[in-house]
């Protein structure tokens, strides 16, 4: 789970809402399609110039609105490494860690710039920013969490429990 | 070891010890909850489980327990959305699942109405307005659709137990003013990050409130941030379940909160004081008294979704605009939330007076509140909504505008054709 390869930040404001995060019209298409319009109505550029690794910085409330999972998952799909928020929206949050995309809570988000070179260690929920030479302790992922997210997601986690118990009942 | 000295708990608090099993519970602790009640729909529902339980190779824990509902895609408008709702139908036919409701009304409304919820039960549903079933005495979350299929799969699913605010309304609201503009008053003045907070609605203002008008509540605690709303059972609650045919639990009206329990934070409100608010774009803590609002043109108003068009909100919309016509230049769309809300606007002569008034009536479903059904707005047009979420985009284009209000206000704007004080209408 541990995280070091760097990426670019892009920074993003207060209550990044799911309908940007995954438009409602789109919400039909293939997660490839819906990707695609990824926070387009605020940053039109994203989608398209996003690279695998880089790093989404938010204010306070991220991911609020809807439950819909696509919101973290459309991120997943444009190779997000992390999202680092100073909050998040409670929903988006446990979506985000049963996808296995890690979501750190920072209260010196908004100290981070656009552009700047961005490495994570969540683990340890330690951010390193390279352009300023900087770095950011967040609020550690909960113990009973960091099972799952060790784990790669929810759905690792319940395959590992599944055929563990599987394993018991035939025993 | 010592005993510990007994303290109250809150409504919340004693839910979630009883569905984990445990004696008492404390704000921060996580415990594994066992459900009593899961609601799917079918956006986030078995579109996005039926493969993923597969992978598990698990089945439905218990399938007596789960309800499904097709709002989103109806009626289906492309091949698309019919190969969604096709898919939801044929899960639920394969999963023997007891309570499915195909295209009969929005599930946060379909819930109730059907009798589903009981005080002291502990829910979740596949949709951020799950809170909704709050105003049942229901504690109900919110989820996603991984999370879903863990809880399909086990039964059962971890929470963080919240913090409880308390938040008490007293006083009489204005003729013109509802439980909408108490929501988005509250978005204006606590924001939308109560993080991780129950909000608990008390006082006489609720008291008074009949049961539509306490899911707006609980409804919109989602706006708020929090986990989600809850309102303790009164007679008013289980005069409702009796009507829908059912018997309240023997215990509902001892699911509250203990006097010496203890709020993080307590608020008191006066709603004698409140005006109608408006949210301007494009978020709803942007709300403010609609007579600070210079006049603002409105192509389309619209009342629909799970918040807005319960048969108390279309009541509301008919007697604005009852003898009175829709603006020209303004289009007023109704979607109700139910079909049983059709049914029983069309027995009361509500429908007649909102189609005289030059109402276009839409299908039942959560529609053009979630960008999905007809209703959708232009590039530069501006609606006004008795919907809940005004975010960027939401209902069409990312240039269009979005107002919440209540309905009421709605109703009042759609004659104007501009933003409009329901209060003066209401008095003429």
């Amino acid at each position: 789970m541990t995280q070091q390869t760097k990426g670019r930040a892009w920074c993003f404001g207060d209550n990044i809402d799911t309908d940007l995060l995954a438009p409602g019209p789109y919400m039909k298409s293939s997660l490839a399609e819906l990707a695609s319009h990824c926070l387009e109505a605020i940053r039109p550029e994203f989608a398209g110039e996003i690279t695998t690794g880089d790093v989404v910085i938010g204010g306070t409330g991220f991911g609020i609105g809807s439950s819909r999972e696509q919101a973290a998952q459309a991120l997943v799909e444009l190779g997000v490494s992390a999202v680092i928020a100073r909050s998040f929206a409670r929903i988006f949050y446990r979506n985000a860690l049963n996808l296995g995309l890690p979501v750190l809570v920072c209260e010196q988000a908004g100290e981070i710039a656009d552009g700047d070179s961005i490495s994570v260690d969540a683990e340890q929920g330690l951010v390193t920013n390279h352009t300023q030479g900087t770095s950011y302790q967040c609020e550690p992922i909960p113990v009973e969490l960091m099972v799952i997210v060790n784990a790669g997601g929810l759905m690792p986690y319940l395959k590992q429990k599944f055929s563990a118990e599987n394993g018991a009942n035939t025993e | 070891m010592t005993v510990a000295t007994r303290v109250g708990a809150t409504l919340a608090e004693k839910i979630l010890a009883r569905a984990s099993g445990k004696p008492r519970v404390t704000p921060g602790q996580i415990v594994t909850c066992n459900l009593d009640l899961v609601l799917m729909h079918d956006s986030s529902g078995p579109r996005r489980v039926e493969s993923r339980l597969k992978e598990l190779g698990a089945k439905v824990f218990d399938p007596s327990k789960v309800v499904l509902v097709s709002d989103h895609y109806v009626p289906a408008t492309d091949a698309e959305a019919a190969e969604i709702l096709a898919l939801t139908r044929r899960w639920a036919d394969n999963n023997q699942i007891a309570h499915f409701y195909d295209m009969q009304g929005i599930c946060h409304v379909m819930l109730p109405q059907q009798g589903h919820l009981q005080p002291g039960m502990f829910a979740v549903g596949g949709d951020s307005h799950s809170p909704t079933g709050g105003a049942f005495g229901t504690f109900m979350v919110g989820i996603g659709a991984t999370e879903m299929t863990g809880v399909l799969a086990t039964g059962e699913i971890w929470i963080r137990v919240p913090h409880t605010y308390k938040l008490q309304f007293d006083g009489q609201l204005q003729d013109g003013c509802s439980a909408k503009d108490i929501m988005l008053m509250l978005c204006a003045t606590l924001g939308m990050s109560n993080d991780y907070k129950v909000m608990e609605y008390c006082g006489s203002t609720i008291d008074a409130m009949n049961m539509y008008e306490r899911m707006v509540l609980c409804n919109m605690s989602a706006e708020l941030g929090a986990k989600t709303g809850i309102i303790a059972a009164d007679k008013t609650t289980t005069d409702w379940i009796e009507r829908t045919g059912k018997t309240p639990a023997e215990d509902a009206l001892s699911w509250r909160s203990d006097a010496d329990c203890t709020y993080e934070k307590t608020y008191q409100f006066d709603t004698s004081a409140l005006a109608p608010m408006v949210a301007a774009p494009h978020s709803p803590q942007n709300s403010a008294p609609v007579d600070t609002y210079e006049p603002t043109r409105m192509h389309q108003a619209y009342i629909g979704a799970c918040t807005g068009a319960k048969l108390s909100d279309l009541h509301m919309a008919a007697r604005v605009l009852k003898g009175r016509k829709v603006a020209k230049g303004t289009r007023l769309l109704i979607a109700p939330a139910s079909a049983k809300t059709t049914e029983a606007a069309a027995k009361d002569g509500t429908l007649a007076t909102l189609t005289e008034a030059g109402a276009i009536m839409l299908p039942t479903g959560c529609g053009a509140c979630a960008g999905m059904g007809a209703g959708a707005i232009a590039n530069g047009e501006n609606c006004i909504s008795s919907t809940s979420r005004n975010f960027k985009g939401r209902m069409g284009s990312p240039n269009s505008n979005v107002y919440l209000a209540s309905p009421y206000t709605v109703a009042a704007s759609a004659v104007a054709g501009q933003i409009c004080d329901p209060r003066e209408l209401l008095k003429a």
